[in-house]
């Protein structure tokens, strides 16, 4: 079939409708049976999988002609037929088709690109429609227009109204226009003054900062980023960066590429400019000697202590409270190791221990001088037997000299007198709460006893007088849990402090006096001025509040001095010192100088930070406490001593 | 408790600022035209105080203008240019659609444009407005005039942005008023003092450009068209300053060398020429031959004559300092930045020439016997010429910042360049300043360090030693507080660990009662009494101020080390030698 299959089109489009049969006919091999196409003209693959191609007029199947031809019988055919190459196959019957001579030369006509008729010359001599010499005799005869020769109004009318235009110079001829901007002396009349009103609020744009040595091209070395450094650079944020490049080093200028972000930082540069909010921002420039407050030297308040000169040791654990002596000879202090212990102050010897069952919250030495006796919180009222020993024996003189009354009124507590054992160890009276006690407070005669307890009631604190062995509960209504109690220095009052507030009370009206404010999440400690005008509170939140009774209900000063919280605190009874012992360890010493004139508000001033004692189970120091006469400092702390600090 | 309730947000700074969508719908432009609007006029945003109370409340990112400046732009007359703009493109579009090209011809020639000359007299009232905000504007100038002709921006703004630049560049030149210069790794700064103001600008390397996709070049393109305006009448202004012609020409009659004319084309050439910046330029008048009057000598008296002997002294100094090249031929070889070093040296009095074939303007041959430096920044020069320096590139920048023809030893081609050193930055007290800095300060003085290749480990050693004392010196400033409370501690604790029961006596320290110690102590205690706000605030300055120690401190290490690995490396090589 070769070069001539890929025309199979030609026969199946009607290029010559009327004469497949008459071309064929004469190529029909001598059968005598006409095998017309009786399917139409569709696509013949629908015919494929069947052995027939459409149907004979009875109905009958036209087969195929039967096709088991193999490659080898194509070869063979190619070879023995000398008409193989003019043979093609008609698609539409599956016969094999002999092309005639004319086909074949129709077809190579084609192939050429010429007509296919033959006898067709496309070159004839062209004759023209119209001839191109003038004739004398026009084609048509109709006369012209009358308005081809009468000039138009409408043009006329137009053009004057160009001319107009002209005149009246409206219409100009087209120049091209210098689009090159003309420069002058912009500024020759300048006016200094003419500034708008807006720029009132004027914030001019910074300028930008200028280059360092890391940008040069050739920096020195210390200022080239290091690997980590490196890194570290761009794992940042681009925006947290401090340089916004990396430096870099070039041995010359020729080797020196360009750098890529160059439009990208001129663009955000442009971006700054018009997009960013401009404020007006005052730069702080303070030296920051000038924001210290300016205070009086600590050299001209002395005395005050400075230096720690005596260690007490000997507890075993916390020394949770010591009591100084009002002689300033002795000193007795409580502890956790379940004893007392009662100290020389002058030579920090230990006089003697007294042991005691239970942790010693509390101790307060009796401040009248003329009797010698230790209040021990849980509660038991110890003579020490130390110093005057004529104090001594009057004042168990005096516990002797009670006697019962009649009928024993009713009492909350239960008043005990020492076994003998306990006697020789120089317990004399034990007050008997039912709850354990945590506080005890010395009224400044000495014949007054407060002792607060851990229980959420109206009897957390218990007023107990020792001549008649009497107690009683002072208050009806509980204000929140009691933290601790101070008996005012000279007049009758009795300060209360619980969690959050301060109350004083009047013991002989028996009436609430003033209610302070510390403001502080949990009163810690108390200290009444021995003039008692002024109270300090420590709380738990690292402040000392101060509180000027004259002034307001409010806080004077709240110190915030220490890191962390507040233990104790206490005023120096001749001195105006006060101190305050912290958790972090530390005991500051403050001049605090309270002015009888009432117009002058009392001078707080930190003297001293005192540091010795070392921290224990994160606690540093427990109690502090002045010594009566001299500007000497005790602090007790929870490493198991007491500090002397002169 | 009479009258009427006050309505919230009615009053006070609600009502002075306006958000931007709202100013833009005040305008009744779209946000690209407001944008060229906020731009051309010089209205940024404002970050008011409250800006809770501003926002009615809401807490949500806004941005606001103040409402003056917005009613301020309602009067622009640009505005309406922007809206026939509007209306041009969309006759031109529709003329396209109909192809009537008459009417697209008509309609091109009648193109709406605006003028800013009004803005710049209104946003800079004086000259010297104009000249302090000319940084960006020079920067921008001198990026645009580095783009290729092709896309990104119009080529007539590429052209007079070239054309500016070399004109403001001219200007630099003839009034010597360069000052520093600087190479980074950005590209190169020049700083020049202009009519007494600082302008400093920045120029990128002479290379094609990779140009980034996220970079809006509209806004770009909007800035630079405000900018050239400004900088043409700065320039104007400039030139008038200096009697010169504006636009500038040449000095010297034209020569008609055949030369000339082959090189480029004429319009071409006469701005060819002028950027190669090897010509002066031509006045409008001779100038007289005594140039610069002398200063009244006024009758010193005894507390000014200081001031003034060191105001005289400066001025003598800057003298010097304009005439640095003066006498000194240069030829510049191929491979060096022509107009960057061809501009520095100029406007130092230098002459300069290069190869004929490189650039136009050439003045003189590399054959020149006169030539005294030649510029090179290549390892090798073939055949040197005798009588000549050669030197890095880098020589010509250190003088200038240094103010002095440096020894050009260190910048003989092909050796190890000394750093560069940025003259932007001045060292304050207690700041970390580079040794080679100190180096140059006393060459300024006038010290002579002597010759380089004997002194060379001296002065490290030196170099070491001052770096030591500062650290010290530091630490002492640091550590002074620190230092008595750890003393204290450790004497506490001697005491503390005594492990028997007993009292021992505290001995009186003596050097307690140091008043020094003394005073730091009453410090500490006062610093204890600040207020939380004041607290606050002077322990941020102190934070600051001791960073910055960390980080002279941390440079100064630094360098110390590598100078003693370079040093070690010595050692070796000298000890592998012998």
């Amino acid at each position: 079939m070769g070069e001539l299959t890929s025309l199979s089109w030609v026969w199946e489009t009607p290029v010559f409708p009327a004469t497949p049969s008459s071309l064929f006919s004469a190529s029909q091999p001598a059968k005598g049976i006409d095998i017309r196409n009786t399917v139409g003209n569709i696509p013949l693959e629908w015919y494929e999988d069947f052995p027939h191609i459409g149907y004979d007029l009875d109905g009958k199947r036209i087969y195929k002609p039967l096709r088991s031809r193999d490659e080898l019988d194509h070869f063979l055919d190619k070879m023995d037929d000398p008409d193989y190459w003019r043979t093609v196959q008609d698609k539409m019957t599956g016969q094999d088709v002999r092309l005639t001579d004319e086909q074949v030369a129709l077809v190579q006509r084609l192939q050429k690109g010429q007509f296919g008729d033959a006898s067709y010359d496309p070159y004839e001599p062209a004759v023209d429609f119209f001839s191109g010499s003038m004739m004398i005799h026009p084609v048509t005869n109709r006369p012209a227009d009358k308005r081809s020769f009468i000039p138009s109004l409408i043009e006329k009318e137009k053009v004057s109204r160009m001319v107009h235009a002209i005149k009246m110079g409206w219409i100009q001829p087209r120049r091209p226009r210098d689009l090159t901007p003309q420069y002058y002396d912009l500024w020759a009349q300048e006016d200094p003054s003419a500034i708008l009103g807006r720029h009132k609020m004027h914030v001019p744009a910074p300028k930008l900062a200028l280059p360092g040595h890391a940008e040069s091209y050739n920096p020195p070395p210390e200022y080239l980023l290091s690997e980590e450094e490196r890194l570290a650079w761009e794992q940042q944020e681009p925006s947290e960066r401090k340089l916004n490049f990396l430096p870099q080093q070039f041995r010359c200028l020729r080797a020196v590429p360009a750098y890529g972000r160059f439009i990208h930082e001129r663009f955000e540069r442009c971006l700054d400019l018009y997009l960013c909010p401009r404020q007006r921002k005052m730069r702080v420039n303070v030296d920051p000697e000038d924001l210290i407050p300016k205070l009086p030297k600590p050299r001209d308040l002395q005395p005050f202590p400075t230096v720690q000169s005596l260690v007490y040791q000997g507890h075993s654990d916390l020394v949770r409270c010591f009591s100084v002596s009002p002689s300033g000879h002795w000193l007795a202090s409580g502890s956790d190791d379940h004893s007392v212990r009662l100290w020389e102050v002058n030579t920090g010897r230990c006089l003697k221990t007294i042991p005691v069952s239970g942790v010693v919250k509390s101790i307060a030495w009796n401040p009248n001088p003329a009797i010698c006796l230790i209040a021990v919180a849980s509660v038991l009222l110890l003579n020490p037997g130390l110093g005057d020993l004529s104090a001594t024996s009057s004042t168990d003189q005096l516990l002797s000299a009670f006697s019962p009354p009649e009928e024993p009124a009713r009492q909350p507590v239960e008043w005990q007198e020492a076994s003998a054992e306990e006697h020789g160890h120089g317990l004399r009276l034990r007050i008997c709460h039912n709850k354990p006690v945590k506080q005890v407070a010395w009224h400044g005669r000495g014949d007054y006893l407060a002792s607060v307890v851990a229980a959420a009631e109206h009897t957390q604190v218990l007023m107990h007088q020792l001549s008649r062995r009497r107690s009683q509960s002072p208050f009806r209504r509980s204000h929140g849990q009691v933290q601790c109690v101070a008996f005012h220095p000279s007049r009758p009052f009795l300060f209360v402090a619980s969690q959050r507030s301060l109350r004083l009370y009047h013991l002989l009206r028996q009436e609430l006096t003033k209610k302070l404010m510390p403001n502080c999440k949990w009163v810690s400690s108390l200290a009444v001025h021995p003039q008692g005008d002024n109270v300090i509170c420590g709380s738990y939140d690292s402040k000392l509040i101060w509180f000027d009774l004259d002034l307001s209900t409010k806080p004077y000063k709240v110190l915030r001095h220490h890191k962390k919280a507040l233990r104790a605190v206490a005023f120096h009874p001749r001195y105006p010192l006060f101190a305050s012992g912290s958790d972090d360890g530390s005991v500051i010493v403050c001049h605090g100088m309270v002015y009888n004139d009432l117009l002058q508000n009392p001078l707080l001033v930190p003297v001293k930070v005192l540091k010795g004692h070392t921290m224990h189970r994160d606690l540093g120091v427990l109690d502090v406490s002045f010594h009566p006469t001299q500007p000497w400092l005790f602090s007790s702390g929870a490493d198991g001593t007491l500090r002397l600090f002169t | 408790m009479g009258g009427l309730e006050k309505k919230k947000y009615e009053r006070g700074s609600a009502t002075n600022y306006i958000t931007r969508n709202k100013a833009r719908k005040k305008l009744q432009l779209s946000l690209a035209d407001f944008r060229r609007l906020c731009i051309l006029k010089g209205i940024y945003p404002h970050e008011p105080k409250h800006k809770k109370k501003v926002n009615k409340g809401s807490t949500a990112a806004r941005t606001f203008y103040l409402l003056k400046d917005i009613k301020f732009l309602l009067h622009e007359p640009i505005v309406n240019k922007f809206r026939d703009y509007k209306v041009f493109v969309r006759k031109l579009r529709k003329a396209y659609g109909k192809s009537e090209w008459n009417t697209v011809e008509r309609l091109k020639d009648n193109k709406p444009v605006y003028k800013l000359d009004h803005i710049i007299k209104e946003r800079y009232p004086t000259f010297i407005d104009a000249l302090r905000d000319l940084d960006d504007a020079l920067s921008m100038c001198f990026l645009f005039s580095t783009f290729p002709r092709t896309g990104k921006c119009h080529v007539q703004t590429i052209q007079l942005c070239r054309r500016l630049t070399v004109e403001f560049l001219n200007y630099i030149i003839t009034s010597r008023a360069l000052r520093k210069v600087f190479l980074s790794i950005k590209g190169i700064y020049y700083q020049a003092e202009v009519l007494g103001q600082p302008v400093v600008w920045i120029t990128p390397y002479a290379f094609s450009h990779n140009h980034p996709t996220d970079v809006d070049y509209r806004v770009m393109a909007t800035f630079t068209e405000f900018y050239t305006t400004l900088l043409g009448f700065v320039n104007f202004r400039l030139y008038q300053t200096l009697n010169l012609q504006y636009p500038p020409k040449l000095e010297g009659p034209k020569d008609k060398d055949g030369d000339d004319e082959a090189y480029a084309m004429d319009s071409e050439s006469s701005l060819e020429k002028l950027s190669a910046l090897s010509a002066s330029l031509a006045r409008v008048m001779v100038p007289v031959t005594e140039e610069e009057a002398e200063m009244d000598e006024f009758p010193a008296d005894g507390e000014n004559a200081e001031q003034e002997e060191g105001l005289r002294k400066e001025r003598e100094a800057q003298d010097r300092h304009k005439r640095l090249f003066e006498g000194l031929k240069f030829f510049l070889n191929r491979e060096v930045p022509r107009e960057a070093l061809a501009f520095i040296i100029r406007s130092f009095g230098g002459d300069v020439s290069w190869d004929r074939s490189l650039c136009i303007g050439a003045t003189y041959d590399e054959k020149e016997p006169s030539i005294t430096h030649q510029i090179v920044d290549r390892p090798l020069q073939p055949t040197p010429v005798i009588g000549r320096c050669y030197v890095q590139p880098q020589w010509v920048f250190d003088s200038v910042n240094g103010r002095l023809r440096l020894p050009v030893e260190d910048y003989f081609p092909g050796v190890l360049l000394p750093p560069h050193l940025s003259p932007f930055v001045t060292e304050k007290e207690g700041d970390y300043v580079p040794p080679e800095k100190l180096k140059l300060l006393a060459l300024q003085r006038g010290e002579t360090p002597g010759n380089a290749t004997e002194s060379e480990e001296e002065e490290s050693e030196e170099d070491e030693g001052e770096g030591g004392d500062e650290e010290e010196e530091e630490e002492d400033e640091e550590g002074s507080e620190k230092e008595d409370e750890a003393k204290l501690k450790v004497m506490e604790e001697q005491r503390t660990l005594g492990k028997k029961p007993q009292v021992t006596m505290g001995t009186l320290d003596k050097r307690r009662q140091l008043p020094q110690e003394e005073e730091n102590e009453a410090k500490r205690l006062a610093i204890m009494t600040m207020r939380k706000r004041e607290k606050y605030l002077y322990d941020k300055i102190m934070y600051g101020k001791r960073r910055k120690v960390r980080e002279a401190n941390k440079l100064a290490q630094k360098r110390k080390a590598h100078d003693e690995a370079v040093k070690a490396e010595k050692k070796k090589k000298k000890k592998a030698q012998a």
